[in-house]
């Protein structure tokens, strides 16, 4: 019997796990997916909002502007790449202007730092790439990049390290409340907990309709996004945002952290929660879009298009809080809901796990005592590609298997590659060594590396090479068995 | 330990300029590999057709590979394998390559000329951008073909590829042999990117449909491919609508160009071509960075390898040249494609260092029947080169003698195709 | 009877048309060289063709050596000969040129590797 079960390995699932770690609790993390942070985590925009955006009233005000400013140091602890580069809401005429002048007064109530409303001159001067008919902007230095699905990936690797059980592939069926502790039915075994978070993203609503009476609900929309190649990434130094319409956010042009360059998204909304697929007709929509602040966007430099899909809450009862965040216990006792959990979640996150922990899960559980052996910090991790040349002659020196490069574009190790499967929440699959090392992530796309990559993992998991999955367990297999009849072992 | 000459890459272009600069005189010559083994992308090339231009005879890839690595060896041209260039750097007289391996480490390697010979890679899905779905199941027909020759593992079972170029439709043929079943190659273009031979030997052969102007408008499948649908595309190129089929299958081989690797050339500052993708090169393939050549498909995609090994030797020589101070650097003619022709290799010529002939090689932008190709000097009309077809997929090797060239004090040759007078 | 059929003689790629006459001989038309008709008929007559492929290799760097036909085989053959191919397992190391199969479908053709590779 566990102390909390979370379902969910998003990032809200890991961190919060991760933040829970500080007590001495014993936890268990379950996910239905073959990797960490593989759903909403990992197809989004990748940016911490500055917070001037959401109203005060909203959690999704409450929480931005104080995650924003914690950033630095959970960057540090879980060692992602993390940059503040700033963000630019932009204006292309005087009625647009007004409306940054009421995100500048919004974003002062949400205690936004820096805020500065720029005139054209200094727009241009910050970024000579945009569109000259640009005539003034809202800047704020607070906002940056990060990557994401590291970030959540890490928080999960700590929480492991921590004491977390995390129990990937274990997809919820149902829960049944025992009135004390709670039965949750899985697809590989059950799993008792006293307590549960449901941090199940899109699926958050069917998990709750499993112990209670359906409060809210999901709806899911699906955004378009484009990556350009490196040799695009300084086409703008800080996220570009066009001005809010009533029509929503509009296409963002962005600079990635790893040094690519990222458009997207628009928000469609679809009826079925696995729709990942992109169109034709949206993804020209996303370049139309995108040219209007940025008009010389490389579009032969596009190296993949995606998309992924946020979860909007619409509560039933409580309409007046409509599009915010549900973050609190639900009225069946014992269990959690973190969601409708969207854009600011990302950079809500460090803010709202401590928010879960110390005033939801606290008062409910007596006698909490700190966990002494608390660690914050992940191991380093070693990335051969930003090390100095001392750096690498040392490292290469230690471990040779750093001076043996599978992934070109990326200059990916296979020490590096052979770490990530080993940590704890390792990977699993071609894509979950992709999400962490960034091998395949490149121009080529994976052409050439991926045959290697295949079999590190098989011979570092001691499985067969047609064993080993791009992505889910058993469905995403990559090959579909030995060329030749003749069997043959070793 | 300063080399004379070290060529980046162990491939075809390596290996035949390696062999060309030892014997042009160049004494420290080193090849760089980064792969496991010499040969680079011949060595999943099992199918036959190579040679016949270099040997007389049809070779497999390997075959044609061990040839040249044969030379090397016999010349004792020493060489690293496993070994990856992080950087080049000029240093006046000397180039700084950074390289790394597991065996030495990090290592700086000082070079007096430097061979550029990467290669090329395949264009991606997420380069050409179809829609749909991003399972496993799609593959770069280079991909697929490494896994099924080297591995000896199948990517699937029912086949879709698209686009013609010639490793799809090679791999059309092998992935039929070993067993599976390939329901058709899709073109987005009226015609095929491949050579004719391969249309007939790798699809005719096995009554696999050559769909032209066809595309896949959308991948099926989350997890694993599940299917593609194809369509009919108009002049445009545009899909018209009514004309999608959905073909179920569990692989998609996409074939759909190729892309000269030029990383370490851009960061070293090597002065680029936008048509070719690869370094402004010399007739001896010299590029704007005194010392530094490049041959084979980094500088430009090739469609017979044998173009390859020819223009390897001029590399080489260039190089054994330059490090004998005998490389002339004054440009006498720049090259230009005009009408019908996408780009021109070289694009200049230093006429000193030009022995008999140039061969200038080129691609046309579409078919073309009954057509020439001109070639001028400002109005003057130098030398014509006749061809019943004129084929994007099938590079146009246009030699111009020397004689002719040295009548002309400078200027720019223009390179057009015009009608047959 | 009567064919259509590409020539690959060259890069051309001609579109012939091949009619069977009464007498046995064959008429060729659409050629614009002498190569095209003979070509023609050879692939009317017999055509045959290379088989490039893998058969499994035991202590070798990899698990497949390439390996084809020493001599271009019948067409209509060809996955008899795949069926013979692809039940071979020979072991490193080999050179190129070795015989790999021996007098494939009694067609007094062998198949031979196509590269050489060490033991280890």
């Amino acid at each position: 019997m566990y102390d909390i079960a979370i379902i969910g390995a998003g990032i809200a699932g890991s961190y919060i796990a991760r933040e829970l770690t500080r007590y001495k609790l014993d936890i268990v993390l379950l996910d239905g997916e073959n990797d960490v942070g593989n759903q909403i985590t990992m197809a989004n925009s990748a940016i911490v909002h500055a917070g001037f955006d959401a109203p005060a009233s909203k959690l999704k005000g409450k929480f931005n502007a104080p995650g924003n400013i914690m950033y630095e140091k959970v960057c540090e602890d879980l060692d992602v790449p993390f940059k503040r580069c700033g963000s630019l809401v932009v204006a292309h005429n005087e009625y647009e202007m007004a409306t940054i002048q009421e995100l500048y007064q919004n974003g002062l109530k949400n205690g936004v730092p820096g805020l500065q409303i720029l005139f054209k001159d200094e727009v241009h001067a910050m970024e000579p790439n945009l569109n000259e008919d640009i005539c003034g902007a809202l800047y704020a230095p607070t906002a940056g990049i990060v990557s994401p699905f590291e970030l959540c990936i890490h928080a999960a690797e700590n929480a492991v390290d921590n004491g977390v059980t995390l129990k990937m592939n274990h997809m919820v069926s149902d829960i049944k409340n025992h009135h004390g502790y709670f039965e949750i039915i899985t697809n590989a075994g059950n799993v008792e907990a006293k307590y549960v978070i449901n941090a199940a993203g899109l699926f958050a609503d069917n998990i709750y309709a499993m112990v209670g009476e359906p409060y809210f609900k999901l709806l899911a929309r699906k955004g378009h996004y484009f990556i350009f190649d490196k040799e695009a990434g300084s086409l703008v130094n800080s996220v570009i945002f066009p001005c809010p319409s009533k029509k929503g956010k509009g296409i963002l042009v962005a600079p990635t952290v790893h040094g690519n360059l990222l458009i997207g998204p628009d928000a469609e909304p679809v009826s079925y929660k696995g729709d990942i697929a992109t169109t034709g007709e949206r993804l020209d929509y996303i370049k139309e879009n995108a040219l209007k602040n940025c008009p010389d966007l490389p579009f032969n430099k596009i190296i993949r298009s995606y998309a992924g899909l946020r979860n909007t809450p619409v509560r039933d009862t409580y309409t007046t809080t409509d599009g915010d965040f549900i973050i609190e216990e639900s009225p069946v006792r014992g269990f959690i809901n973190v969601a409708g959990y969207e854009s600011p979640g990302l950079t809500s996150i460090p803010a709202v796990a401590h928010h879960v922990v110390e005033n939801i899960v606290k008062p409910m559980i007596p006698h909490l005592e700190e966990n002494p052996d608390y660690n914050p910090k992940v191991r380093k991790h070693l990335r051969f590609d930003e090390m100095t040349e001392e750096e690498k002659v040392e490292i290469i020196k230690e471990d040779p298997k750093y001076g043996k490069v599978i992934c070109r574009c990326e200059t990916i190790t296979e020490g590096e590659i052979i770490d990530v499967i080993h940590r704890s929440a390792g990977a699993r699959s071609v894509k979950a060594v992709k999400k962490r090392t960034r091998a395949g992530m490149g121009r080529c796309q994976g052409g050439f590396c991926s045959p290697r990559v295949v079999e590190i993992l098989a011979r570092e998991l001691n499985v067969p090479l047609d064993d080993v999955m791009y992505d889910q367990q058993d469905s995403a297999y990559i090959l579909s068995g030995h060329t030749k009849s003749v069997k043959e072992e070793a | 330990m300063i080399y004379d000459v070290v060529i980046l890459g162990g491939g075809p272009a390596g290996l035949a300029a390696a062999v060309e600069a030892k014997n042009g005189g160049a004494e420290n010559v080193l090849i760089l590999e980064r792969d496991r083994e010499l040969g680079g992308i011949l060595n999943q090339c099992i199918h036959n057709g190579f040679g016949l231009h270099t040997f007389n005879e049809e070779l497999t890839g390997p075959e044609y590979a061990e040839r040249y690595i044969q030379k090397v060896k016999d010349l004792n041209i020493p060489y690293m394998l496993d070994t990856m260039v992080l950087d080049m750097h000029d240093n006046g007289d000397l180039k700084a390559i950074h390289v790394i391996n597991e065996e030495n480490g990090y290592m700086i390697i000082e070079a007096k000329a430097v061979i550029l010979t990467m290669g090329c890679r395949e264009r991606t899905s997420g380069a050409i951008g179809i829609p749909g779905y991003r399972p496993s199941g799609v593959f770069t027909a280079g991909t697929a073909q490494r896994f099924i020759n080297m591995e000896g593992f199948m990517p699937g079972k029912e086949v879709v590829i698209l686009g013609s170029g010639d490793i799809g439709l090679i791999m059309a043929r092998r992935m039929t042999l070993e067993g599976a079943h390939v329901q058709a190659v899709c073109e987005l273009m009226p015609y095929s990117n491949g050579l004719v031979r391969n249309i007939v030997q790798c699809l005719d052969d096995y009554d696999i449909p050559l769909k032209l102007s066809h595309t896949i408008t959308f991948i099926h499948g989350k997890d694993r491919l599940e299917g593609v649908t194809v369509a009919k595309v108009d002049e445009k190129l545009k899909v018209i609508p009514g004309t999608e089929e959905y073909i179920p299958c569990d692989t998609l081989l996409l074939s759909v160009g190729l892309i000269p690797e030029n990383e370490i050339t851009r960061n070293a500052g090597v002065v680029m071509d936008n048509r070719t993708n690869g370094a402004i090169v010399g007739e001896l393939r010299q590029t704007s960075m005194p010392g530094v050549f490049a041959c084979g498909n980094v500088v430009h995609v090739h469609d017979l390898v044998d173009f390859v090994s020819e223009e390897a030797v001029l590399a080489g020589k260039g190089a054994a040249k330059f490090i004998k101070g005998e490389l002339d650097n004054e440009i006498t003619f720049t090259t230009t494609n005009g009408d019908g022709i996408g780009y021109v290799v070289p694009q200049q010529v230093a006429m000193k260092n030009v022995e008999d002939k140039v061969t200038f090689y080129m691609r046309v932008r579409q078919v073309f029947k009954d057509k020439v190709v001109n070639a001028y000097i400002g109005d003057q009309l130098i030398a014509t080169k006749k061809e019943k077809k004129l084929l994007p997929a099938e590079m146009v090797n246009f030699k111009i003698a020397k004689d002719i060239l040295a009548q002309y004090p400078a200027g720019e040759i223009r390179f057009v195709v015009e009608e047959a007078k | 009877m009567k064919k259509e059929m590409t020539c690959i003689v060259c890069p051309i790629g001609c579109q012939m048309t091949i009619e069977e006459k009464a007498d046995g001989t064959y008429e060729v038309t659409g050629n614009t060289c002498k190569r095209g008709p003979k070509y023609a008929i050879n692939e009317m007559t017999n055509p045959t063709r290379v088989i490039p492929t893998t058969v499994v290799i035991k202590n070798a760097m990899l698990p497949r050596l390439p390996v084809k036909t020493a001599e271009p085989i019948p067409k209509g053959q060809i996955f008899d000969a795949m069926a013979v191919i692809n039940q071979v397992v020979v072991e490193a190391p080999i050179k190129t040129g070795d015989v790999v199969i021996k007098d494939l479908l009694g067609l007094g053709i062998d198949v031979v590797a196509t590269r050489t590779m060490d033991k280890c």
